[in-house]
């Protein structure tokens, strides 16, 4: 079996290359023929194929991303932004949290278990990566309808590979969401978010500067998994079959990420790393191009001293492979002897492989020979872009004309409270939740399912100097509102996690997201990516939240039926004193509930019109982001002042699920009268609202905060008794309630 | 002079911070205690925490108990020394045979977390007297082998010498008597599926406190002694 080495490629110019098999249209081979001057080897084939993917060089959302930048907010939060591993911001006190969405469709799909669990893994290697502690994980999952034969399959799946994996990290599991519906039933969404923290001066970034430093692969060692196109090329390359049938999916290990993340924060704390990347998609490719290239801008590095798991790989699957808990890191020789210690102290394997160069070039040598000569920015950054046509689909003016006014009202409102809340997307999902761990390292200060997740931060680290401070986290997406108007659909998406991440007393600042959409080759979905990234855009410059980063996905769709288009977003934000955050729900009897924002008859896309009626048309709510930042300057003023005992956002199934949702947060009922509509009142999905339960004495003070910022605020009622209570409309024990609430998903899943 | 508790770390283990927090508010002195040591660096009891410990490869605890540390701490456990294992602590603690009998897959088949109510049937032991027996508790409980096992003249003899430390109340993974705690015949040695360490404060952890019992437990013993 010979090399396919630069020698041999500049020597046999016309050999054939399945450039096609990789993924890679002929326009974009002849643009590597023409970087390199010759053909490419096989290995330089694999490096451009992977590094020019959708997967990782967005070349057809690039063009439509740039407005994250060009409309960014000022904000003096933002420390690190878009284009690193993940975006970092300053949240006080010295100190700085990271945080990333990242989507394992595909992958978890074809396998559940190994796809969820390598998500989770790949995104805290992200956070990893930027000189931080990953303190919490969550989880925003699509499945298609709950009764579908496929869902009792990926579902339970996911559940366990999140469970097993993010357990085993001892990384609390601190929210997200499980939404179903039929569109998701080939393509499961498995958005998996991590946040970590990091003191301000301590980021870290992939580069690799200074020529004669060392570059260190260290974890696992590298395998046949994940090596998807690789294997035909090597196969096609070299007349080998063997290596035909490979795993595509990923297989993780947690105990050895776990160990990696304690290696790499004594790493840190050490001073022995100059730069550093997680290998995740396109493993060393993706991490010696991109080290490169943000560094000094050469590297040489020698294949045949990568660690194997099978001893039969050949360069072109080393560079492809992407075999988990992997990491690269550039380090001073000085600094080697103790890097090495370290990592031997947490029985971490770890090799040098190459070092950083000043030729401007990416060397790499397979067996004495050079398989790779490329100058590697042209593989990291100028992949190809493409501006993709797009436009309104077909039926969109259709499917808006036919509005929820058609449909019938129900009679009995208290049994349609009960069939949404006992519907699969409003009923409680402790069935998911109690399989992860919320409780480990101590700090998570609020979990689902409250309306955001919260972790202290002053315990974080030993040593660190105390404060008060807290974060909060909240991920949202509404792919039926998105559907109808994926514009207003983002900017929904955003405004429901900045709520949500509100009403527990914490200031919003920064955003990522998770971009979850069919191919980018139907102008159709094409249309709906542009309209949602420019929805995103603009309501994150109105509301001042910068993006700091995320991810796309694509190819969402089973056929030619796209999934709804799925922007989740995830909001951060900071809590002055941790200690005044405000709980989710009733929290005691005998306090005064309001209602902030105002209530308009807005049905289209509402859990209502589906349940009740299979029905998605017409438009989704109105995104008022005046009236999201003026009820979130109130929330987090009135927490800060005490005058708060309890919240809930309102979403999904209105203030009736609401209503019921806090209840059952502490088992305390409710009687309140309504003033319009009851069915409008009730079950409407207007945006900008929440629930706050107020002392009757801070009452008038709370009113008045309101009326400052112009924010409406409706006194509805009392907390207390065992039955929540709409006068004249409906009464249900909260006994009733919970049996309802919490027997769906144990009756579907066991 | 403060009394100090070693916290013990494998590699994998995930509630060491977590241990050493508790202990630190009930006053005494957390000493960390590394698994390739074979020092206990003279402390007057183990905390043995929960986690994956070796990621739980082949059975759970099976390989810690081959630690280098475990060679210094079974010995000392059989003299006397108070230890107390939460969880994989606890398999570790089984499969060391410092305590009887075995934890395995939940009955569920499922991982589970959520807040236990608990009866406190044994304070008797150093880690248990500050209870009242009888006395119901709220601990945390995650795991996914947390079902407790043993034969049955094992059991018998469990319930006989009042060895059952800790009861569920509703039953959340299939262990035999509802069996959530143990203690050896000496009393020492003491093994919970439960986390009293996520149970110490008002912020953060479960809606309890009561896990702030077992530490105040032990470093009365300990200031006493």
């Amino acid at each position: 079996m010979s090399t396919d080495s630069v020698k041999r490629a500049a020597e046999t110019p016309a050999e054939p290359m399945p450039f096609a098999e990789l993924g890679m249209k002929q326009e974009e081979y002849d643009r590597v023929k023409e970087i390199l001057g010759r053909r490419p080897t096989g290995s330089e084939l694999a490096i451009y194929s992977v590094m020019w993917s959708e997967h990782c060089s967005y070349k057809s959302s690039k063009v439509h991303l740039r407005q994250f930048a060009t409309k960014a907010p000022k904000s003096d939060a933002l420390l690190v932004g878009m284009g690193e591993n993940a975006g970092v911001v300053d949240i006080g006190d010295g100190w700085a949290a990271t945080f990333k969405i990242e989507s394992h469709n595909h992958p978890s799909y074809v396998e559940p278990h190994q796809g969820a669990a390598t998500g989770v893994g790949g995104i805290v290697r992200d956070i990893m990566s930027m000189g931080a502690r990953p303190i919490a994980v969550m989880d925003a999952l699509r499945f298609g309808g709950a009764d579908q034969n496929d869902t009792r399959r990926v579902l339970p799946g996911v559940v366990e590979g999140i469970s097993s994996y993010g357990n085993c990290l001892g990384l609390p599991n601190i929210g997200g969401e499980v939404v179903f519906d039929p569109c998701y039933i080939g393509n499961p969404l498995v958005n998996a978010l991590c946040v970590g923290l990091l003191r301000k001066d301590q980021i870290k970034l992939a580069t690799a500067p200074g020529p004669g430093n060392k570059v260190v692969l260290f974890g696992a060692s590298t395998g046949p998994d994940g090596i998807g196109g690789a294997s035909v090329l090597a196969s096609a390359t070299f007349e080998d079959e063997s290596h035909a049938k490979r795993p595509a999916v990923q297989v993780g290990d947690p105990f050895m990420e776990k160990l990696l993340i304690e290696c790499c924060l004594e790493l840190y704390a050490a001073d022995v790393v100059v730069g550093i990347q997680d290998l995740g998609a396109a493993g060393v490719s993706c991490a010696t191009t991109e080290l490169a290239a943000k560094g000094t801008g050469g590297m040489h590095v020698d294949l045949n001293l990568v660690p194997l798991r099978d001893p039969s790989l050949r360069p072109e699957e080393i560079l492809m492979s992407e075999s988990q808990e992997r990491m690269m890191a550039v380090v001073r020789p000085s600094d080697i002897a103790a890097f090495m210690a370290i990592c031997e102290k947490w029985d971490v394997p770890a090799t040098v492989i190459g070092e950083v160069t000043d030729t401007g070039r990416l060397v790499m040598t397979w067996d004495g020979e050079t398989i790779v000569d490329i100058p590697p920015g042209t593989a990291a950054d100028d992949g190809p872009v493409y501006e993709r046509p797009f436009h309104e689909p077909a039926g969109q003016v259709a499917l808006n004309a036919d509005t929820p006014d058609r449909l019938d009202r129900p009679a009995d409102l208290r049994l349609t409270l009960l069939e949404l809340l006992g519907s699969p997307n409003l009923a409680s999902k402790e069935w998911v939740t109690s399989q992860y761990d919320r409780y480990v390292r101590s700090n998570t200060v609020l979990a689902q399912p409250a309306d955001a997740g919260m972790l202290r931060i002053s315990e974080v680290m030993a040593g660190a100097e105390p404060t008060t401070r807290g974060i909060a986290l909240a991920t949202d997406g509404n792919g039926r509102y998105a559907r109808l108007d994926p514009y207003a659909g983002a900017q929904l998406a955003l405004a429901e996690a900045y709520r949500n991440v509100a009403v527990t007393g914490a200031r919003p600042l920064a955003v990522t997201n998770c971009l979850n959409f069919g191919s980018p080759e139907d102008p159709e979905v094409m249309w709906q990516f542009a309209e949602a990234v420019r929805g995103l855009a603009d309501a994150c410059r109105t509301l001042g939240v910068p993006v700091t980063g995320g991810n796309v996905s694509f190819y969402n769709q089973t056929g030619s039926t796209p999934i709804h288009p799925t922007p989740v977003v995830g909001v951060l934000g900071v809590i002055d004193d941790v200690a005044k955050r405000i709980a989710t729900g009733f929290v005691a009897e005998g306090l005064r509930i309001a209602l902030l924002g105002e209530t308009k008859e807005e049905f289209g896309g509402s859990e209502w019109a589906h349940v009740a009626h299979g029905h998605l048309g017409g438009l989704p709510p109105a995104a008022d982001l005046a009236a999201e930042q003026a009820m979130a300057t109130v929330l987090v003023e009135a927490a800060a002042q005490g005058l708060l005992e309890g919240s809930h956002d309102l979403s999904d199934g209105g203030l009736a699920i609401a209503l019921a949702e806090s209840c059952l947060a502490r088992g305390i009922g409710a009687t309140v009268a309504l003033s319009g509509d009851a069915f409008t009142d009730l079950f409407s999905e207007s945006s900008a609202r929440a629930l706050v339960v107020v002392r009757p004495e801070a009452f008038d003070r709370f009113a008045a905060l309101c009326a400052d910022h112009e924010v409406p605020c409706y006194g509805l009622g009392t907390t207390g008794g065992t039955s929540l209570v709409v006068e004249g409309v409906l009464e249900v024990p909260v006994a009733e309630l919970r049996e309802t609430h919490s027997g769906t998903l144990p009756a579907l899943f066991g | 002079m403060s009394a100090r508790v070693g916290v013990v770390t494998f590699p994998g283990t995930l509630d060491d911070q977590d241990a050493a927090r508790a202990i630190r508010l009930s006053g005494a002195e957390a000493v960390p205690l590394w698994h390739a040591d074979h020092d206990l660096k003279g402390v007057d009891a183990v905390f043995l925490p929960g986690g994956f410990s070796y990621g739980d490869y082949l059975r759970c605890g099976a390989i810690s108990r081959f630690a280098p540390l475990m060679r210094e701490l079974v010995p000392a456990a059989r003299e006397g020394l108070p230890v107390l294992g939460t969880c994989n602590g606890f398999q570790i603690l089984c499969e060391a045979h410092l305590l009887p009998g075995a934890l395995t897959r939940n009955a569920s088949l499922h991982y589970v977390c959520r807040d236990q109510r608990l009866r406190v049937e044994a304070t008797g032991t150093p880690w248990t007297s500050s209870f009242e027996a009888g006395q119901e508790v709220v601990l945390p409980i995650k795991h996914g082998e947390g079902r407790y096992v043993a034969d049955p003249e094992t059991i018998a003899a469990l319930e006989a010498d009042g060895r059952v430390v800790v009861r569920y109340l509703g039953n959340p993974n299939g262990s035999v008597n509802d069996i959530a705690g143990i203690r050896n015949e000496a009393g020492n040695v003491v093994g919970l599926m439960p986390h009293p360490e996520h149970a110490v404060e008002n912020l953060v952890g479960a809606p309890s406190t009561d896990g702030l019992g077992f530490f105040t437990s032990i470093l009365k013993k300990l200031v006493n002694a």
